[in-house]
């Protein structure tokens, strides 16, 4: 391969797609438009509010009663699905993952500060005074708001047995990690969706360049100079990487305008950005094999779509609306597990090096390189006679 | 009919070139030698193997049997190598439409590996030779049918190959055009380049073509120069020559 012909290659895609009206809406335009509609329809708090808080609880005071006590009445208040954990440290991990959004830990003196209520409710003198520590899932403004009153509702009421809310309480809740409330929205739950939404249509372009190549005979021009298999596709690949990443921050820049701040540091602000653009290879391989199938241009636009719309329903907003079984479908599309890294990265405020997030990008890294390679060698077979 | 290759002499040389799709055998065991400096026509109806005796030299098909060489260099087995020296107009136009004319030659040069340095040179000059240095600037969305060909012709100069296909280089250009581009491949066929050409146009066969090919179901049917062939098939011009090589009825396209 020759980085020259590569470059060559890559500078007049990138041409291509600044000058033909088509390819600059589908891939310019098109996902900034989708952004700010995106933006200003869910904006503000929508249809797809939470009913049931996912909460996770882990009983540093063994199976006491007033443990069981509160894990009783969470259960029946109907407002929290509960799981229980071991220890803080596979609960913060699930916390992180997206599969709770908050965490309780129970205190191991939480029996004798009960008891010791209930024998002098009036006499705090008498306590025995701890701490429920409460994490909340860092990007979801109704959790943050929501959850600890619901909480503190439960305790009082149920653990403690008080009939109206008390003054004061041997329990205080604490909150120790920093919850940033700044007036979002249902957005926030899209937002890391949409950007494997714009990259998704790399296909049906990619596949359209491709096709039109062979059609009006420059593909096979192309072919005919002392260029390889290699330099061709490398040339795609540098453009469309370059494209991705141009796409990433208009999202990025839109997105951040409507309100969705990611919670995420320099690093996991690199791993997200590094996750959008590798995702275009998986596009570029998905537009490769479209090309070798459609016979013309036309067929091309068509016949993306199989590729295409299972990614933008099952991929893009993991979590949001989807029913179980549709979203375990959506662990099969490489799109889902970009909008879910994002999501734990940018939403959630998880490590960069966090499992999930490395989990992530690795199904991303993996399925693109192998969607890529089989693009690569369907078409170099319909493409050579 | 065949053609002796003398070794080291043959700028193009096929051997037994053999090229099937199926059942169909669109080119039949061509044998054929073009010595250096000369404009070769390859005549023949539409269907007659013409423009997959070109695309088997240029690579862009593998040939079923039968070797292609390129200046001693095969094309099958060293296609890289093969392609470095060869220049390339194919039947389609295969320009880009959203480059200039300009962009359009550049970017065969940079894949052809031509000095940055020179570049800008090479492609001024073959943009004037074919008449459209003025109009280089302009994306060829914007050009003729004419103009597309002729700035094909031009992508395919750029590099200075020793060897050039041209396959129907004239289709759709005015008397004019036709007239310089004419022009400019006699002056390469002068400056010891070596020429292969498609065409329907007789008389572009007859102005340029020191031999001429008559190739019909995929075989080569007779060689030689247009004058030769005149005197052999007692004939006013090309015309009458192909016709009573080919017949008269209308073949579909290749």
């Amino acid at each position: 391969m020759k980085l020259g012909h590569a470059l060559a290659l890559a500078k007049k895609d990138w041409r291509r797609i600044f000058r033909e009206p088509a390819f600059l809406f589908i891939l310019v335009l098109f996902p900034v438009i989708l952004t700010i509609a995106f933006g200003t329809s869910f904006g503000a708090m929508g249809g797809s509010q939470i009913t049931q808080f996912k909460i996770g609880v882990v009983m540093l005071s063994g199976n006491s009663s007033a443990s069981n006590q509160f894990s009783h009445d969470l259960i029946a208040s109907e407002a929290f699905a509960v799981s229980y954990y071991a220890n803080n440290r596979t609960a913060q991990s699930a916390l992180s993952q997206g599969q709770l959004q908050a965490l309780v830990i129970l205190p191991s003196g939480l029996d004798q500060s009960v008891q010791s209520y209930r024998a002098h409710p009036n006499d705090p003198g008498e306590w025995t005074n701890t701490t429920v520590f409460i994490y909340l899932d860092k990007g979801s403004a109704l959790t943050a708001q929501a959850i600890p009153n619901m909480l503190v509702q439960v305790l009082d009421q149920g653990v403690l047995g008080a009939k109206s809310a008390p003054e004061a309480t041997p329990l205080s809740l604490s909150v120790p990690s920093e919850v940033e409330v700044q007036g979002n929205s249902v957005f926030q739950s899209f937002a890391p969706g949409l950007f494997a939404f714009a990259s998704i249509y790399m296909i049906m372009i990619v596949a359209q360049s491709y096709t039109t190549d062979r059609e009006t005979g420059v593909l096979g021009r192309i072919m005919a100079a002392p260029t390889t298999g290699a330099d061709i596709v490398m040339g795609s690949v540098l453009s469309y990487l370059a494209l991705a990443l141009l796409q990433a921050l208009l999202v990025f820049a839109c997105v951040y305008a409507l309100g969705y701040h990611p919670a995420a540091g320099t690093a996991g602000l690199a791993v997200g950005f590094l996750i959008i653009t590798v995702f275009a290879l998986c596009n570029i391989g998905f537009g490769l094999i479209t090309a070798a199938v459609s016979k013309s241009a036309g067929a091309a636009t068509g016949i993306s779509f199989v590729f295409l719309m299972p990614q933008l329903f099952l991929g893009t907003f993991v979590g949001s609306a989807l029913s179980p079984t549709a979203q375990e479908a959506g662990r099969f599309l490489p799109a889902y597990y970009v909008t879910d890294a994002l999501t734990s990265l940018w939403t959630r405020g998880a490590a960069a090096t966090s499992p999930a997030v490395l989990t992530d990008l690795g199904g991303v890294v993996v399925s693109s390189v192998v969607i890529l390679t089989v693009g690569v060698l369907i078409f170099r077979r319909m493409a050579t006679g | 009919m065949q053609r002796e290759v003398r070794q080291g002499v043959a700028a193009v040389s096929i051997e037994g070139l053999t090229k099937e799709y199926g059942t169909l055998r669109a080119v039949d065991g061509l044998t054929l030698a073009i010595p250096s400096a000369e404009v070769f026509g390859l005549l023949g109806p539409n269907g007659s193997g013409k423009t997959t005796t070109i695309n088997c030299l240029t690579g862009l098909l593998k040939p079923t049997k039968g070797t292609v060489k390129v200046l001693g260099i095969d094309a099958r087995s060293d296609g890289l190598e093969a392609r470095k020296i060869m220049g390339v107009s194919p039947q389609e136009t295969a320009v880009l439409p959203y480059l200039t004319g300009e962009e359009n030659v550049r970017l065969f040069g940079e894949l052809y590996s031509v000095p940055k340095k020179s570049l800008r040179a090479r492609a001024d000059y073959v943009l004037e030779k074919v008449g459209l240095l003025d109009d280089a600037k302009q994306r060829v969305t914007k050009y003729s049918g004419g103009m597309k060909r002729r700035v094909s012709i031009a992508m395919a100069l750029v590099t200075d190959p020793e060897v050039i296909l041209l396959d129907e280089p004239t289709v759709g250009m005015d008397p004019q055009a036709r007239r310089a581009v004419w022009d400019f491949i006699v002056e390469l066929r002068d400056e010891g380049k070596t020429i292969m050409l498609t065409t329907h146009y007789m008389e572009e066969a007859e102005e340029l073509c020191d031999e001429v090919g008559i190739m019909d179901h995929g075989k080569l049917i007779e060689l030689g120069s247009p004058n030769d062939l005149k005197t052999r098939y007692q004939a006013r011009d090309m015309e009458e020559v192909f016709i009573s090589l080919t017949g008269r009825r209308i073949r579909e396209g290749e």
